[in-house]
């Protein structure tokens, strides 16, 4: 980037100290600042001033009366030994975030491609089917009348009348069932953003690529996917992956919607509930904080692994 | 090995030709013809590739597009068989009766009705503008032009994309109350105008753009401005129409909430909330105003998407 960097601007003569360079290159680009300007300014009042607002919050003993208490580190103590709850639901947000990120990921990704190779009438028509989800917040509330406990429930009803079971299953409150029951929902839902901004990819690539490619005697669909595709849609794999991990994550909402919040014995109870539970319910600002912040850290790790294995493509 | 570097730089070369071509053209302005491209699918594909995949996408989107249609069925449905058990996936009779009940309620209430769907109206389309212009320009400059602090500014908007907003929201709301933007048109507006995944999107759709293209503008001595509206935006219409997607729909779901407590200055969708939760007697108004809100998301979704198509289908003809 560095070497990029001096062979866009010819170093002047005249300048000797790296920080007068510095800020030669500054006035010679001062455009790019001003076209910068009104997206960061926005972007730190409304952004960067909360969050680092809100970093010391979970330093502190916060309830949205009294003032905020500084007790250290004492939040972080309290969740990793006392709270069973919080290592309870660090294990349910890490097996959504396994089953449900990279499935998601990997499922639009075949999804956006196969809508792909359609005629231009079916591309609109199937992004729309598997984006319709995505396009109605709350749809997903009417699986609970697909999973609903009692025999009227579809799933229930449809499987008595096969015989398959005979007493209906309580698939929203039997802990054996809901971790599966919130995972399908979830990746049901998962076709969204990063659905549509790899559809877009696949529709920015140059159809001389593909032409080329025909000319140098690509077989199939599956050679011309790897061979010429892939490559050549890095930037829109990153941005999926990136919206994939914090999706996979924040998991919460689903689960407290199907099952309640608090589920039975905690099955589908994530980092995010927790600090939900604390945050809005209990009104514990300042472990709510910490909870945030520790979800914060293992979004953050996880990220840069994945920039890391997709960086073949990108840059 | 040999084959696949001479692919590439084949394939360098007619990027650069195409996009090089497409510029010239822009520049000449000569009124060309637009011919639609007849060839809708792939030139490696096979008959029976394409009938398999269409069975399987078809079998999927059942699946994916029974909520939708659930919610559109509900609403069609009379008072008789909304309670039927087990619920029937089709309206023996069906009515409009919820609809016009729907907005009978909302004919009633203090605030006329009209003033709330021009609020969300009027707050959907200024933050779809903004956000668009706002993000194009970030984008561009992030992308493609080299600055110091360029790699900071990068690594604050890849950072920020993982920062949840359950930790940050009473600090929203207490920089917007020290600011006095509570209660005004602004709460709603600009927090959802700079938002990090917006940005991110054009940023990484901007970067495969070629670099000759750019570099040839600013040899005709177009500015940086110019150069990202004039060159690179023209050239970015699937990335624009996803974007304008997601911020129309974020946009019209606006709920306000805290920020805004005046009656006059609520949205559609707080009212509508309100109005669904009168509860049980009320279940064919909340399917009714489901579908009701739904719509001005698909509208848009439908436009943005066949127009990418279109465009897409346009550029692939020669001159």
């Amino acid at each position: 980037m560095a070497k990029k960097e001096a062979a866009a601007v010819a170093r002047p003569i005249n300048t000797t100290s790296k920080s007068a360079y510095t800020w030669h290159l500054v006035k010679r680009n001062w455009a790019c600042y001003v076209m910068m300007l009104p997206f960061f300014v926005l972007f730190t009042i409304f952004t960067i001033v909360p969050v680092v607002l809100s970093f010391p919050l979970g330093l502190t003993n916060f309830n949205l009366v009294q003032f905020p208490r500084f007790i250290g580190l004492q939040n972080f103590y309290s969740l990793f030994v006392n709270d069973d709850v919080f290592l309870i639901a660090i294990r349910n947000t890490l097996i959504f975030a396994i089953f449900t990120g990279p499935f998601s990921y990997v499922l639009s990704f075949i999804l956006a491609w196969l809508i792909n190779e359609m005629n231009p009438f079916f591309k609109v028509f199937f992004t729309f089917v598997f984006y319709a989800p995505s396009m109605t917040p709350s749809a997903f509330v009417i699986w609970q009348l697909v999973f609903s406990g009692d025999s009227y429930g579809y799933l229930n009803s449809v499987l008595m009348d096969l015989g398959i079971i005979n007493t209906a299953q309580q698939w929203l409150t039997d802990t054996t069932y809901m971790m599966t029951v919130v995972i399908i929902v979830q990746l049901w839902m998962s076709m969204g953003a990063g659905f549509l901004a790899l559809r877009a990819g696949f529709q920015n690539i140059d159809d001389s690529l593909y032409e080329a490619g025909a000319i140098e005697g690509i077989q199939n669909r599956f050679q011309e996917l790897f061979t010429i595709t892939i490559p050549a849609m890095g930037p829109s794999l990153l941005f999926a992956a990136v919206l994939a991990i914090s999706g996979a994550f924040t998991v919460g909402g689903v689960g407290a919607t199907l099952c309640g919040m608090p589920s039975t014995n905690y099955a589908v109870h994530t980092i995010m509930n927790h600090a939900q539970d604390y945050g809005s319910i209990r009104y514990e600002m300042g472990y709510a904080s910490a909870i945030c912040m520790v979800l914060f850290v293992a979004m953050l790790v996880t990220n840069h692994l994945i920039r890391k294995a997709l960086s073949r493509y990108t840059d | 090995m040999a084959s696949d570097k001479r692919l590439t730089a084949e394939k360098q070369a007619a990027i650069q030709e195409k996009k090089l071509r497409k510029l010239r053209r822009r520049h000449v302005n000569i009124n060309t013809v637009h011919v639609k491209k007849s060839k809708g699918k792939h030139i490696n594909g096979s008959l029976a590739g394409d009938i398999s995949i269409f069975i399987l996408l078809a079998l999927l989107g059942i699946f994916m597009i029974f909520p939708l249609y659930y919610s559109i069925i509900q609403s069609f449905k009379p008072i008789s068989e909304l309670f039927v058990f087990p619920p029937k996936l089709y309206v023996i009779s069906p009515t409009t009766e919820n609809f016009s009940n729907l907005f009978k309620v909302a004919g009633n209430l203090w605030v006329p009705f009209s003033r709330y769907v021009f609020n969300s109206v009027f707050i959907t389309v200024v933050i779809t503008i903004m956000h668009v212009f706002v993000c194009c320009c970030c984008a561009y400059v992030l992308s493609k032009c080299r600055f110091p602090g360029y790699t900071v500014a990068n690594q604050i908007i890849v950072t920020s994309l993982l920062f949840t907003s359950t930790a940050t929201g009473i600090m929203q709301f207490v920089v917007m109350a020290k600011m006095g933007m509570i209660n005004t048109y602004w709460a709603l507006i600009l927090p959802s105008v700079a938002t990090p995944m917006g940005l991110y999107l054009m940023r990484q759709s901007m970067s495969t753009i070629n670099d000759s293209i750019i570099d040839a503008a600013k040899v005709d001595g177009a500015g940086v401005f110019r150069t990202c509206w004039q060159v690179v935006i023209p050239n970015q219409k699937p990335a624009i129409a996803t974007l304008i997607i997601f911020v129309f729909q974020g946009a019209w779901n606006v709920q306000g909430g805290a920020l805004v407590y005046q009656e006059n200055l609520k949205t559609l969708p707080t009212i509508m909330s309100q109005i669904a939760a009168a509860g049980i007697a009320r279940q064919g108004i909340i399917y009714a105003s489901a579908v009701v809100l739904m719509i001005p998301p698909l509208v848009i979704f439908l436009i943005a998407q066949s127009n990418v198509m279109e465009t897409m289908a346009n550029s692939g003809m020669k001159d």
